[in-house]
């Protein structure tokens, strides 16, 4: 017999698990219209690989994994993807996600499955890789894909493997059924599981509160290695970590994995799922949900297709909803509230509990905190909740950290026992939200200072080498000025010489920037003119040579040809420029330092600031509506010229919405104007 | 239908504080008719008229303090505070004296550090100090027990509070003051001498004890608060006691028994060193802020000037429970005892 | 002088206490130097607290040219992005007292990025130029896109685009994103106050 070790802590919650046990596990059916949510799992979210419209067969894959720590989404039923868009799911932020919504045909028609009867003779890393493509995610709960923690470093030694069937959440009894009428399908995926991390022993662990599971998983387990063991009911055991201490007697170290001290857990439902992947080739598309509550009259568990809408279950276990103030999604400690009853259930939904107001009333008020210290008496991490609360109160998330926030499961025994009905859990969830934003911010920041200073360097750089060659070519002028004025001193009039020289080359340079900076364009146009005619001329000389029935008339011909593409090209490099310099005719784009750029639009931005500052929001309103109306008579002014140019019709097209959007601007801002006008 | 949106946990276990608080309220009432039979209505009317000043003076706080009266009277704790002063004051005091120790708990030792919960002293103690330092003569003036001299009935009690002036006490030392003011009888001759002193403690003392002792264990047993501050607490009370006692010379500071069962002992163990607010938090640190409590009762009442010390051990310790706490965290799961994870 | 000092106590009180001062200065003048604490210049310190979005709007041309003017005595309330609690933690580093944000320089909003709508821009590189962080790709002619992990939603690129085609997207909140946020202590649930009761009931 195992020796049964305690962890800390703990409570006695009422269980209210014998509702929902009273009869078989029922068959939900096909409803018509499945919902799947792209991110079931812990991870990275599925990629859709169908598209609206296509027809599927059950268990054809709709959405592939995305990465190492990542499940993919298979068809629960045959029929159609209606719709890839955001729906609303089961979180308690109560906001959408990306979803594959599927359209029931009624059919049910599976698509061939490939089954691998005897696994033993498949290699390891195959196996695993068949139980990741199944989809298969931790059914515990948590919904950490399975392969994932499956996949143990080879160094890594595995003395234990324990599969997880304490259940010690009140209300939810979706394990404890399946180990009544599946236990042999646990036992055999438990050996599957035994294959793949190649434990010393293999151990179930239950809770005491279920005889019958016992009873069940015992007959199977006989002639087998897998050992069951059974220790006495307290929350939360089925912690992974408490599980881990409960059955080993070891702490699995803070930061660290299971692996780490030799141990893989698993749940039971994750068991059969593999076993269902491997041994019948299925993915996983259903799952056992405990439906339960006194707001539903029949309170039963479910084999329910992933993506049946949580109203689906409860209609079908008589659903009272003026009797339900909150649906919970999993258990009375460390489920959630959903945010609407049209949910989807995912891989993780263990439980839907709607409980009736008078069951589970709201909570009263908080007290104040009296430090009686019954949370750190039943803190299944040895924390002191009540220090972490006053830290997390006063925004001293740093000091929280150091009373090792993070080694909080969030199980909820230190609310459940608190006096004071302080939201404890709350306090910790929100703490760590903000440690963790705070890591990412400094992150950023940290990121973008780096950027900033980095491009502040090149900058720098830049304009050292600037000046660099504008050194040496002064100096180079110089030296040559020097030599010529040495070589002038032989010859006469060197001075004069000189002088005319220099004179002569700034001339040079003047016309050269001028038809540099000054007028790309006249270049441009120079060329094509002469292009133009060239091609006139070669045209002429091969029409006269046509008519002469010349022999050389191919050449000529060859020569037309070219030139006119020449002509198109200079016409084209023409039309580039005076599009890539829309303002060419006003003004030319200054090639001012890039630096000036940013500090021109900072200036500009703090005036425009300043100004608003001093004036009331009417003005405010006023003056932009001002603004924008001159900026859209500037557009659409654009807009005329560039049509009466006849210009590319690109440009035309962007002129055209830029100024549909300044309308539109003008449209909200007039509005705002009226309403800041009206109040 | 809007469902409701919450975090976890759903459900909630059956403590409240109120509920709490009642229960300490409730534990004391054994104590208290001890207190009435052998010492008279005297205790009674004390811890009636605080009372009625708690109620008073918690209700001008949460008005000042602009918060909503029934939802923090309800908590009950300016009662236990008020039950607490009542029983720890000598009967048959003047209604003023009650009325200052009450302000100075309830209005200074709780509501200026911010209400229940926030306050880093004993509100009882701290009332208690305050009397014990501006008016001694008062403090240390205790009626005699019951056969020790005449008990006074509820009317002249009623007399003793609220016309202190037409009242002629009548005063007896205690037998921890005895003991304390004579260095040159051998305990034995003193305890001849005096007809307050009693089996193992004091005439009615030692009853007092025995009855806030059951009704501690009862607490106990209701499980209200932990064993360990009391256990250590009373522990190293009788080692020091143990340690120091020599036999009954004229220094001697008296046996263990003696001093368990006399002054306040086991009403300090159970009812004011258990006060989560003020006390380390830790169980460790609960321990050891028992323990340093009982040191200082013994070191205070043999060597100190004070007579009993219940009042002054738990102040200072009260100051030292923050250093307490930050050295005794219990080993958080998955850490190694020198701080760290893996 | 030991009668001198006991005829005039005055003297001897007067000599103790500037001899008792000398003996501590020197102490305390030893141990500065000696014990010399080798800190991160207060440059850094304040610039690891600014936000980083290099967005100018404290009227420097960047976080690092700001924190060099806090530095050298510029007010602390100029920084938007970093909002009340960056006014707050820079007004501890510095144990000054925290002003409130100066409007003048904006005011505290939600995280943008920037977004090119690419079907319009012309590819005139002009907010390449203008971005603090090198956050826009792009080349001449061609169309320009923000790298949105690296914006700071800055705002600097929107006014020199000459299609205006930049708009600033504020960042949603989304299911991976979101957290539970601290019970509010002035609701109901947490701790029940009088005042805003009645501000309720009155409203």
């Amino acid at each position: 017999m195992r020796k049964i070790h305690d962890f800390h802590g703990g409570v006695h919650p009422p269980e209210n698990k014998h509702q929902s046990v009273r009869t078989a596990i029922a068959n939900a059916g096909v409803p018509e219209e499945l919902v799947l949510p792209l991110s079931q799992h812990i991870g990275a979210a599925a990629q859709p690989v169908v598209g609206v419209g296509d027809k599927v067969l059950k268990g054809q894959l709709l959405a592939a994994a995305t990465g190492f720590v990542s499940v993919p989404v298979h068809a629960p039923t045959s029929g159609t993807v209606s719709a890839i868009e955001d729906r609303l799911i089961a979180h308690p932020s109560g906001h959408s996600a990306p979803c594959i919504v599927l359209a029931s045909d009624g059919m049910d028609q599976w698509q061939d499955c490939v089954a691998t009867a005897d696994y033993r003779s498949v290699d390891r890393v195959a196996l695993l890789d068949q139980i990741r493509s199944a989809g298969v995610a931790g059914m515990g709960g948590a919904g950490f894909p399975t392969a994932v923690k499956l996949a143990v470093k080879p160094e890594k030694h595995i003395q234990t493997l324990i599969l997880n069937g304490t259940e010690c959440e009140p209300y939810i009894t979706a394990d404890d059924i399946i180990m009544r009428e599946r236990a042999s399908r646990i036992i055999e995926g438990a050996q599957i599981l035994a294959y793949l991390v190649e434990p010393d022993e293999i151990v179930i662990g239950i809770e005491d509160n279920k005889p019958e599971s016992i009873a069940a998983l015992q007959a199977a387990a006989q002639d087998t290695p897998v050992e069951i063991a059974v220790f006495p009911t307290k929350y939360p055991s089925g912690g992974e970590k408490q599980l881990i201490e409960i059955l080993t007697g070891k702490q699995v170290p803070s930061g660290g994995l299971p692996a780490d001290i030799g141990v893989v857990c698993q749940n039971v439902g994750s068991a059969i799922a593999v076993r269902d992947a491997i041994i019948e080739g299925k993915p996983l598309i259903s799952r056992v949900v405990t439906v339960t509550g006194d707001a539903v009259a029949e309170p039963q568990n479910f084999e329910a297709l992933i993506g049946t809408s949580m109203s689906y279950l409860l209609q079908k276990a008589g659903y009272q909803p003026e009797k339900n103030q909150r649906l919970i999604m999993g258990g009375p400690m460390m489920g959630f509230t959903v945010p609407d009853p049209n949910v989807p259930i995912v891989k993780t939904t263990n439980c839907i509990l709607a409980p009736a107001a008078t069951e589970l009333p709201a909570p009263p008020p908080a007290q104040p905190c009296i430090r009686c210290g019954m949370c750190a008496e039943v803190c299944p991490a040895s924390l002191l909740p009540q220090q972490l609360f006053w830290f997390a109160q006063g925004k001293e998330f740093e000091k929280a950290e150091q009373h090792n926030l993070f080694d909080c499961i969030e199980c909820g025994a230190c609310s459940y026992a608190c006096p004071s009905n302080i939201p404890l859990v709350q306090y910790y969830r929100a703490a760590k939200a903000e440690v963790i934003q705070m890591r990412e911010d400094a992150e950023k920041s940290e990121h973008s200072r780096l950027r900033f200073e980095a491009r502040q360097a090149r900058k720098e750089r830049e304009e050292a080498e600037k000046e660099a060659k504008r050194a040496a070519r002064k100096k180079a002028a110089q030296e040559k000025a020097r030599l010529a004025a040495e070589q002038g001193e032989a010859g006469e009039d060197p001075i004069q010489a000189a002088i005319e020289r220099a004179k002569a080359k700034k001339a040079a340079q003047v016309a050269g920037s001028g038809a540099e900076g000054g007028s790309e364009l006249e270049k441009l146009e120079k060329a094509v003119v002469t292009i133009r005619k060239r091609l006139e001329t070669a045209s002429a000389k091969f029409e006269a040579a046509k008519a002469e029935g010349a022999e050389h008339v191919d050449a000529l011909k060859l020569g037309v040809d070219k030139t006119s593409a020449k002509l198109a090209a200079a016409e084209k490099a023409l039309h580039d420029w005076q599009q890539a310099n829309p303002a060419a005719n006003s003004e030319l784009p200054s090639a001012a330092e890039p630096a000036d750029a940013a500090q021109a639009a900072i200036q500009k931005a703090m005036a425009a600031r300043a100004q608003d500052a001093a004036r009331s929001p009417q003005e405010k309103a006023q003056d932009n509506l001002q603004k924008l109306e001159s900026r859209l008579t500037k557009s659409e002014a654009r807009l005329q010229q560039s049509r009466a140019a006849n210009e590319e019709e690109k440009i035309i097209i962007a002129l055209e919405s830029t100024v549909e959007r300044l309308r539109e601007k003008v449209a909200a801002a007039k509005a705002e104007l009226q309403d800041k006008e009206t109040c | 239908m809007s469902l409701m949106r919450i975090t976890s946990p759903h459900t909630h276990g059956p403590a409240r504080t109120s509920k709490v608080m009642q229960q300490v309220l409730l534990a004391t009432l054994p104590g208290l008719l001890v207190l009435t039979h052998f010492f008279g209505f005297g205790t009674l009317v004390n811890v009636l008229w605080a009372a009625v000043l708690a109620i008073a003076f918690e209700a001008l706080a949460l008005t000042l303090r602009k918060r909503p009266l029934g939802f923090y009277l309800s908590d009950c704790s300016a009662l236990v505070t008020a039950v607490l002063l009542g029983i720890a004051l000598p009967p048959y005091s003047p209604w003023w004296l009650i009325a200052v120790g009450m302000a100075s708990a309830i209005l200074l030792a709780k509501h200026l550090y911010g209400g229940l919960g926030y306050n880093p002293f004993n509100p009882a103690m701290v009332g208690y100090v305050v009397l014990l330092i501006s008016f001694p003569v008062q403090m240390t003036s205790w009626a005699p027990p019951r056969g020790a001299g005449e008990l006074p009935g509820l009317l002249e009690a009623l007399q003793a509070c609220f016309v202190p002036a037409s009242y002629d006490a009548v005063t007896m030392a205690t037998p921890l003051d005895l003991l304390k003011q004579n260095n040159s009888l051998l305990v034995e001759d003193l305890w001849q001498a005096n007809p307050q002193f009693g089996r193992w403690g004091g005439v009615g003392w030692e009853w007092a004890n025995i009855a806030f002792l059951g009704g501690g264990l009862w607490l106990l047993y209701q499980r209200v608060f932990t064993w360990h501050a009391p256990v250590a607490m009373l522990a190293t009370l009788t080692v020091m006691a143990a340690l120091f006692y020599d036999g009954g010379s004229s220094a001697s500071g008296g046996s263990p028994l003696f001093h368990l069962l006399s002054g306040a002992t086991m009403f300090g163990a159970f009812f004011i060193v258990t006060d989560p607010v003020s006390s380390a938090v830790s169980v460790r640190g609960r321990l050891v802020y028992g323990a340093l409590i009982g040191v200082l009762i013994y070191l205070i009442r043999v060597f100190g000037n004070y007579p009993d010390a219940v009042a002054f051990a738990v102040l200072i310790m009260n100051l030292a429970a923050p250093f307490i706490d930050q050295y005794t965290q219990p080993r958080t799961y998955g850490h190694t005892r020198h701080g760290g994870g893996s | 002088m030991y009668e001198l000092i006991a005829q005039y106590p005055l003297l001897a009180a007067l000599f103790a206490l500037v001899s008792l001062g000398a003996v501590f200065g020197a102490i305390l003048g030893y141990a500065a130097v000696r014990f010399k604490a080798e800190g991160n210049p207060i440059v850094d310190q304040i610039n690891a607290i600014l936000p980083q979005t290099q967005c100018g709007q404290c009227g420097h041309p960047g976080c690092r040219p700001y924190a060099e003017a806090i530095a050298a005595g510029e007010a602390i309330n100029k920084c938007p992005p970093g909002g009340q609690a960056g006014v707050q933690a820079l007004a501890d580093l510095l144990d000054v007292e925290a002003p409130t944000l100066d409007e003048e320089h904006g005011e505290e909003k939600v995280p943008h990025v920037a977004y090119i709508h690419e079907d319009d821009c012309i590819g005139c590189t002009k907010c390449i130029q203008a971005c603090p962080v090198d956050a826009i790709l792009g080349a001449a002619k061609h169309m320009h896109t923000v790298i949105a992990s690296e914006c700071t939603g800055c705002d600097l690129c929107v006014d020199p685009c000459p299609v205006d085609c930049i708009e600033m997207i504020p960042e949603h909140e989304t299911v991976q994103t979101w957290h539970w946020q601290l019970p509010d202590p002035n609701s109901r649930r947490v701790d029940i106050i009088a005042s805003d009761a009645t501000a309720e009931e009155a409203a």
